[in-house]
Order: structure tokens, then sequence, then C-alpha cells
């Protein structure tokens, strides 16, 4: 089974392994600490693409060390007090109240946390609001003209592309992001763009249709539907 | 300035219907405007603007988070819990546990078993052991971690064939069986079976189902002095806040639930949970709101499920397509407390088809495993998976045509309630022929037959289906509120699940005063501020507030007729409403506009108040619904694509046509996850510990896994004695009879009967490797 009797029930990807030290108790950070150095070795870099930090060559950090940096979030800059393990989807939401970013699952299944950062689509909850400095960040909040809907969220409007709504702002991210890499997407090309979003309600019949909408919105081909 | 705001406020163009005398109920909509129609969301703008707060986003000036630990047992007694280095961890504000004496309260299941909120024996894993509260979760999760818990590890059982042999270990102490067996029975099924040509007989189970609404449940609390106000996820903010006065021992007075939005409950959120009695615990003795959000791997261990259930049905038919008996023996799963395990399980059986001799026997079990909780449609798409493959095995014996099998066997009353009430409606037929025509079910029949060769198989199958309950039920009260400008406030209890629920109310007052349906703000599902309603569940919201809202919106009419009356000097009932008018019926140019009328801006407001009627005695009130679908399957692989589906529905009038057409296809696409992909596993060897704990083991259908070819048939009986507006119900029905119609297009493709779910790749691959063995 690969499942330890013994876990208790806390949140995925944080059994209480994760968090032990080499002598058996409860750490509260040694082996974030140890993720952090490797990340800044490895996977970070991975993740940051072509963009080498400069200062890939960090001190390791004190578990219970605020880390001072600064999020471009639709726009604007947010200088910030984090813990180095905050998920920039915690930050967001509950230290900076976007709550149109909503939080699903925090371990990259259901893409509710969908956020666009450099023009991709990625997942909040994957990330740590320390790898996101420097990043270019886009929430649902950063679509809307003012109070004006954008021509994604109109279209999931008209076409009536949600039920309960709690997946609508990723949907709409995810629409988005491929209607800027893809103007005129087809049937395929839309599932396969929506397809790491779950919704429950299943609305997908009409985000389909949504998202055809807001391709035709987008290139200024409007009326009513 | 008037003249501006009555075009603004109003419709042109027609009047609005009569209003019936003081005390006595509206005429049945002979024709609307406005319901029907295809209105986009009242509350849309809030949804995909993200400015919509659901109670999970809501975040409170000193807010502080909880967390909850869970048992990691299927079964075991706690013999000591240490909450000391916890305590004094970082940020940490709060430790409670089983000894904490605030946190020492009664927990109830169903008001028949009574346990702890932190009880010393958890019967499933994930129980609650103890939560802490403190400044981020981050910090409350170290605490938790630090709490040390010593277990006294019992023998479990987490299956129900296993659970009901006698040498099994018992979840209580009476045994596995919950209650006494559910037994139904009319005619003489031995009889029955004595007089058909072909009797069949064959063995169905289905896996258990995790609801795994988008929003994790979870609640805020907030104390005023000796006030609670609890932001819940829920499908019910009134049952929310009994079952919490309750366990708090508070009076209803001092608990306030506010749920003006929620991320999906299926089900899952007719109750709280002990997360939010944890959150209020700990915020009275923190002094501070506590924000409480389960993980999503908690949601999969303690906030419900679709029982697994294991069916055995008997079935007789007579050469020219009569159904002579049914015997139905099933079992089913409430988890480690009584929870309804096999609530509604028989109930297709013994209604949707003619047949005279029927028996049902179901029997509830133990097992220990987080309690069930109703999943949309409870009981019904299990059962459904039974019946629906028989009928077609049924008409492949006698060759037959399903569909004209199903046809031959259409009631006009209730066989299985008490005195066999007729239908207030039923287009059950018309739902198979309009939906077969549509389809073009003859036709592909007949070409289906003729697609032989290669290891692409097409196959088309069909499904039918009703749900218990049409009518919704008392009580529900709703009042609108008529300013003087002619703009409205609709308040009303209802939680809008997604449904459309507050669209349709705001539709429902606009036939009824011929104001424009954004003129009409909506308060709901606020139990200090709205009127008490019945939790939104069980397709019963619509016939229950529409008709209330209805009652409103005419009371608030005849109180306008009344003032204009005195206005003008003439009898309410020689009075029509039109265009924001109230006008004399034979002389329309004595008129008075709404917003000019004189008492009505002396007093302010108007205040109309409705109820939701008792259903009409001696009547069965009920749903129905039919689907075909279109499959293909690799027969090389097993994997299956769902192509096409239609449903045609009789779920009595179309509130809205757009809400209407996304019920269907959202239920259409949980049948998919029924049918295909879906089943919680729980190491029954080893562990007892559930194995799918996530999205990515345990999956639900995403855009890749769903038809594009869609359609929605409604079919509209014209009910004018369900109640005042005609409606039935939707949500529930439309996701019954999917697998049923998938397993039947499946067994059209391939000649293979699956008689389990989830009809996964795998199974499916096994089935076709012996079917070919077999040749």
């Amino acid at each position: 089974m690969g499942k330890d009797a013994d876990r208790p029930c806390c949140p995925s990807g944080k059994s209480p392994e994760d968090h032990q030290t080499q002598d058996g108790s409860v750490g509260t950070g040694m082996t974030r600490r140890g993720f952090l150095a490797s990340l800044g070795a490895g996977a970070a870099v991975a993740a940051a693409g072509a963009t080498l930090p400069a200062e890939a060559e960090q001190p390791i950090m004190k578990p219970e060390e605020l880390s001072r940096i600064t999020l471009r979030i639709n726009g604007r800059l947010y200088p910030l007090l984090v813990e180095p393990r905050w998920s920039l989807l915690y930050v967001i939401r509950e230290k900076l109240g976007l709550t149109g970013t909503k939080v699903g699952c925090e371990r990259g299944e259901c893409g509710a946390c969908t956020v666009i950062i450099d023009g991709l689509p990625h997942y909040s909850c994957m990330m740590l609001a320390v790898e996101a400095e420097d990043r270019d960040i886009t929430t649902l909040e950063g679509l809307m003209y003012g109070e004006e809907l954008g021509p994604v969220q109109q279209a999931f409007l008209e076409e009536d592309a949600f039920q309960c709504g709690y997946c609508t702002p990723r949907q709409i991210m995810a629409v988005e992001g491929l209607l800027r890499s893809n103007p005129e997407p087809s049937m395929e090309a839309i599932r396969a763009g929506v397809s790491g979003n779950l919704c429950r309600c299943g609305a997908y019949h009409n985000i389909f249709k949504a998202a055809s909408r807001a391709a035709k919105l987008k290139r200024g081909e409007g009326g009513t539907s | 300035m008037t003249e501006e705001k009555d075009e603004l406020y109003f419709m042109e163009g027609f009047s609005v219907p009569e209003s019936p005398a003081v005390g006595e109920q509206p005429q049945p909509w002979k024709t609307t405007h406005v319901v029907g129609s295809k209105l986009p969301r009242v509350d849309a703008y809030e949804r995909v603007s993200g400015s919509a707060v659901y109670p999970s986003d809501v975040i409170l000036p000193n807010m502080i988070y909880g967390v909850v630990l869970g048992c990691p047992y299927p079964n075991a007694k706690i013999k000591s819990v240490d909450i000391s280095e916890a305590q004094r961890g970082q940020g940490v504000y709060a430790v409670i546990a089983g000894s904490t004496p605030r946190a020492n309260i009664d927990w109830s299941y169903r008001g028949q078993v009574k346990s702890k909120l932190f009880d010393p024996h958890c019967r499933y894993e994930g129980d609650a052991v103890a939560a802490v509260a403190a400044d981020t979760p981050y910090h409350a999760w170290d605490a938790a971690r630090a709490i040390k818990v010593e277990y006294e590890i019992l023998p479990f059982v987490v299956d129900q064939r296993t659970a009901l042999d006698p040498k099994a270990p018992k979840v209580h102490e009476q045994g596995n069986v919950v209650g006494k067996p559910e037994v139904y029975q009319r005619g003489d099924v031995s009889e029955g079976f004595a007089g058909a040509d072909v009797v069949l007989e064959q063995e169905y189970t289905t896996m258990s189902l995790l609801h795994t609404p988008m929003e994790l449940h979870g609640a805020v609390a907030k104390w005023d002095g000796d006030l609670l106000t609890l932001w819940e996820s829920t499908q019910g903010v009134f049952a929310v806040q009994w079952e919490m006065a309750q366990a708090l021992k508070l009076p209803l007075s001092k608990v306030r639930v506010i749920g003006h939005y929620m991320g999906g409950g299926f089900g899952s959120k007719l109750q709280p949970g002990k997360y939010t009695a944890c959150a209020a615990i700990l915020a009275r003795m923190t002094g501070r709101p506590v924000k409480i959000l389960l993980t999503r791997e908690e949601t999969y261990l303690s906030t419900g499920n679709r029982p697994a259930t294991i069916m055995k049905l008997k079935a007789g038919v007579k050469k020219d397509g009569t159904l002579t008996a049914l015997q139905f023996t099933a079992s089913g799963e409430s988890g480690a407390y009584p929870a309804g395990g096999v609530s509604l399980l028989d109930f297709q059986i013994k209604e949707l088809y003619t047949c005279p001799n029927v028996k049902c026997e179901s029997t509830d079990v133990y097992v220990n495993a987080g309690p069930a909780r109703p999943f949309r449609a409870p009981g019904h798409p299990p059962a459904s998976f039974a019946l629906e493959q028989m009928l077609d095995a049924l008409a492949e014996a006698i060759e037959m045509d399903p569909l004209d099998l199903r046809l031959n066997n259409i009631p006009t009353h209730s066989q299985s309630k008490e005195k066999n009430p007729p239908y207030t409606s039923t287009d059950f037929k018309r739902c198979l022929e309009e939906g077969a025509k549509v389809f073009g079910w003859k036709e592909k029949r007949a070409a289906a037959k003729a697609n032989e060769g290669g290891h692409i198989k097409r196959g088309i199958g069909m499904a039918g289906g009703t749900w218990f309950i049409g009518g919704g039920r008392p009580p529900s009260t709703v009042i609108l509120r008529l300013y003087a400008d002619g703009s409205a406030n609709l308040n009303m209890g209802a939680s809008d699940l997604g449904t459309g629920t507050k669209t349709i109310m705001a539709m429902i007052v606009s036939e009824e005063l011929g104001l424009k349906p954004d003129m009409i703000r909506i308060d709901n599902a606020d139990t200090g501020t709205t009127q008490f309603a019945i939790p939104s569940g069980g397709s019963k919201t619509v016939p229950s507030d529409g008709p209330a809202t209805r009652g409103a919106a005419v009371h608030v009419k005849q109180q306008l007729l009344e003032m204009v009356a005195k206005d003008l000097k003439v009898k309410p009932e020689e009075l029509i409403i039109a265009g924001g008018k109230v006008r004399v019926k034979d002389d329309p140019d004595k008129s008075v506009k709404i917003s000019n009328i004189s008492e009505l801006n002396a007093q302010g407001v108007i205040v109309g108040v409705g109820h939701k009627k008792p259903n009409p005695p001696d009547r069965a009130i009920n749903p129905f619904c039919a689907q075909f679908c279109e499959v293909m399957v690799d027969t090389r692989t097993g994997e299956v694509a769902v192509t096409r589906f239609v449903s045609s529905n009789d779920s009595g009038r179309v509130m809205n046509r757009l809400t209407y057409d996304n019920q269907v296809y959202g239920g259409i696409t949980m049948g998919i996850g029924f049918a295909m992909t879906e089943g919680r596993v729980l190491d029954r060897n080893q562990t007892g510990k559930l194995c799918n704990r996530n999205w990515h083991d345990y999956k639900l259908p995403t855009a890749m896994d769903v038809p594009a070819d869609m359609t929605s048939i409604p079919v509209d009986p014209h009910d004018t004695e369900a109640n005042s507006i005609g409606a039935k119900g939707l949500g529930e029905p439309v996701t019954i009879p999917t697998a049923a119609a998938i397993a039947n297009a499946v067994h059209n493709a391939t000649g293979v009967r699956v008689t389990s779910t989830p009809m996964s790749t795998p199974q499916l691959c096994e089935l076709l490797a012996e079917a070919k063995k077999k040749g």
C-alpha cells in the first residue's frame, strides 16, 4: 500500500516523517531548511527557467526567521515579511486578502489556486512565496477593468459557465492563459487548456462554450449571445 | 425623475398575472414572460469577478487559524493525549482535547448514537482527537504534530461483507447491523416469478463515492459576548444553527450562521462538522475569531460519502414485455455511526416501472469508516445501475427493444406510496419518446448491429429514472419588500448552492410584479436576518421556496392594489398591474405609477409574506427522466470514451433555461464519475486506512472526460397540482440514470456486462479478455 498506518491525519505532503529531525523528535523547520537548501541548488532554478537568480548561494536561514520579499501582483508591489515555507497561495489569500484565488487541495491537483505567472497559468499552492519574487503575477482581480468584467469573465457570465462558482476564478485564469498564447483555439485545445482545473459541479460543457465566446470577445467580435 | 425610474425598474409590454383574493392560492401561470427564459444569474458578477465572499474567504480582524488532529487508525481507543509541548509551540493560542473541560461536549449521530466531540473511542480514521489554534495554519500544524497521543489499536472492519460475518470485529457493541433491515413488499414475488417467461438474477455492486466539493468544509467562528457568529460553507444555515446550538447548549437566538455563498456540497454540507464546534470553542477560549478549513485529505475521511452497496436483483418478465416480479436484496454501509447506509436505495425498484409483485430488503451495515452523508439522490444511482441493466438484460432475453420494454411498463400512479396516489403529473413516457427521437435511438440500434469488425466498438445505451420527492415541503417563509421607488428586496433563508436558486426567485418576483430581475436585491442564507428554510438539498429548494416567493409577491400585489383602489376610489379587483403602473381594467387612462402611490410613499415599504403550502393530499409528486448515450470502447485496452449524451427531463416547469441545462450537464458529468472513475478504496487487509486520499488517486471527471455533445430536452407536463409554480426539482433526478445508461451502452458495444462500478479501464480490460477467451 505504501501507506504508513501511524501517519496522523494532517495536510497532504506534510506527514510527520517530513518534519522529524534525525533523532526522531518533531522539529518545526529542520526539514524545511533542508528543503530550501536543496531547492536553492536545483528545483528552484529549474522552476525559474532560464533566469538563474544571482543570489542562488544564499545562506541557510533559521526556521523562525522571516524573509523580506516584494511580490508584484496585478501590477502593484507588495513588500512583505514571510516565512520561507509559506505558499504563494497562502500569502495571496490570507495575507493580501486577494480571495478571488481559491484554495482546493494545496497539492497541485485541482487548480483552484491558478494564477498567471509571467504569462502562464500556474498553481499558486505549488510555489513558495519566496520563489515568486521578481515574477509578474496576475490574479483574477487583475483581469478586471476597474469594476468592469474582462472579456473572459463576461463570456463566463453569459454562457453560465459555472455553478457554485468556487472553481470559476481559475477556470477563467486557465482560459485567459490559453487565449494569450492561442487566440483562436479549437475545441480540442480548449478542452486541453482547462483540463488542469477540476469542476465538481460539472460545468465543463458551458466552460467550453464560454472559452469560444471569450476568444471572439477578445478579438472584438462581440454582440449578444 | 420618477418616470425615468419606472422605465429603469419595470418591464413594458405585458400585464402581470391577476392577484387572487386574500387567502386564496394564485392560479398556475398560463403564459410567462420571465420565468423559463435564459437569464444569466443575478449573482454572476460576484462569482466571476472574485468579489463573492465564500466562508473560506472570510478574513476578520485579529483572526487566527485552527486545525483538527485526526486519529490515524480506523479503530482505536485513546489512552492519553499530551498537549503540553503543543501548547508551548510558536504562535499557539490554544490547544483542546478530550480532557479540556470546555471541549467535553456530546456529539450526536442522527440522535441515535451519542458520543463525544473528542470521543475516547475513535471508530474511524480521521475522527477528531484534538484541535489547535495559532497565528498561522503553519504554526497550528506544527503544534498539532507535537501532540503526543497514545492509542490502543483495535481490530477493524472496513467492508460490509466481512462486517456481516459473525466473527468480524464489532464497530458497536450491539453488532454491525444498523437497526433492523428495511423491508418492503407488495403482491407475491414467487407467484410473479412462476408466471414469468424469463427470470434473471444478478448481483451488482457499487463503490463508495466521495462528494469532494471544491470548497473545503470549514467555518469561521466569532464571539461577541455570548453571541456566536459562524460563517460556514453549508447547504443549510438553519441546520447548522440548530446543531451547534444543541452541541454548545446555546439558545438558537445566540447562534447566527451566515452562508451567503458556498462552493458546492452535493449533500455533504447539510450539517456542521466537528470542525465547526472546534472553531467555536477555540474562538471562545482565545477571544479571537478562529478559522478552520479542513484539509482536502480530512474531507475525504470525515465529511461523508455515498455508501458502497451490494445489490441482488431477481426479475421476471413475460414475452410480451410485462414485468411480473422484482426481488431486491441489498446492503449498504453507514460507516462508523448510523448515517442512512441504505437510505432510499429501493425506491427506483419499487416505484419506476409497473410491477405487481415486489419485495425489497435492505440492510444497513456499520464499518470502521467515516459516516455516510446524503449524496446527490441518495440510494438512487446505485439502484438504477442495477435495475436499468436488468431491464436491458430482460429485453435482450425476450428480444425486445429495451426502450419498448420500458414504454410497456409506465405507471400512472405511485405504486410504493401508501394508498397508491396518482402522480400530480408524469411525462416519463414523453421523456423516453422525445429523448429517443432526438438521440435517433431506433436508427442507431439498427446501425449498431451492422457495426462489426475492428477493435473500436460503438455502442448505445439508455436508462430511465425517478426521484422520490418532487414537491418540496413546508416550512419555508419568504419576505418580499417593495420600496416606494418600486425596487424590491427578497429575503429568504435558502442557500444557493450554485443551482441558480437566487436567480429563479428573482425571476418569480419579476414575473409577478413586472419588475426587472436586477432591481431585486436578495438577502439569503443568514439565520440572523432571513426567514427559516429547510436546507437546500433533495432538489427541494425550488419547489419549496419558489411557491413561498410567489406567495410573498402576490401578498405585495394585494396590498398594492388596495392602496391604489383607495386612491382611485375603485375596488381592488377592478385594477391590473402593467409596466410599472396600476390601472383600472376597463379605463386605461385611470392609472397610478407604482412609484407615485401616496400610501406607499408615506409608509416607505410594502412587506409581503409568503409561505410554502402543504403538498396536495392523496397525490404523489415525482420528477422523471430518461437518458441516452453513445460510447466508443477500445476492446484491446478497455478504454471507454463517452461521446454523446441526451437527457430528457420531466421536472415540471423550466424556471430558467440557462441554469436548467447547466444542471442537466452537471448531473451527467457527476454520473460519468460514478460510472467510470470514482470509488473510495479502504485497505481491508492490513491497515483499514483510506488508500486514495487525494484527487490524483480518486479521480473526478475532467474536461477531457465529458462529451462535448450533450443535449438537454425539458419535457414540461404543465403540472397544475404540485405547487403554485409547477416545478418539481431537477438537481438529483438528472444524475440518477447516467451510470446505468453508460453500462448499457458498453454492453451494447462489447457484449460485456459490467456489474460493478467504477467501470474502469483495468476492470473492462479484464472482462473483455475473459469474454474473448470464452469466445
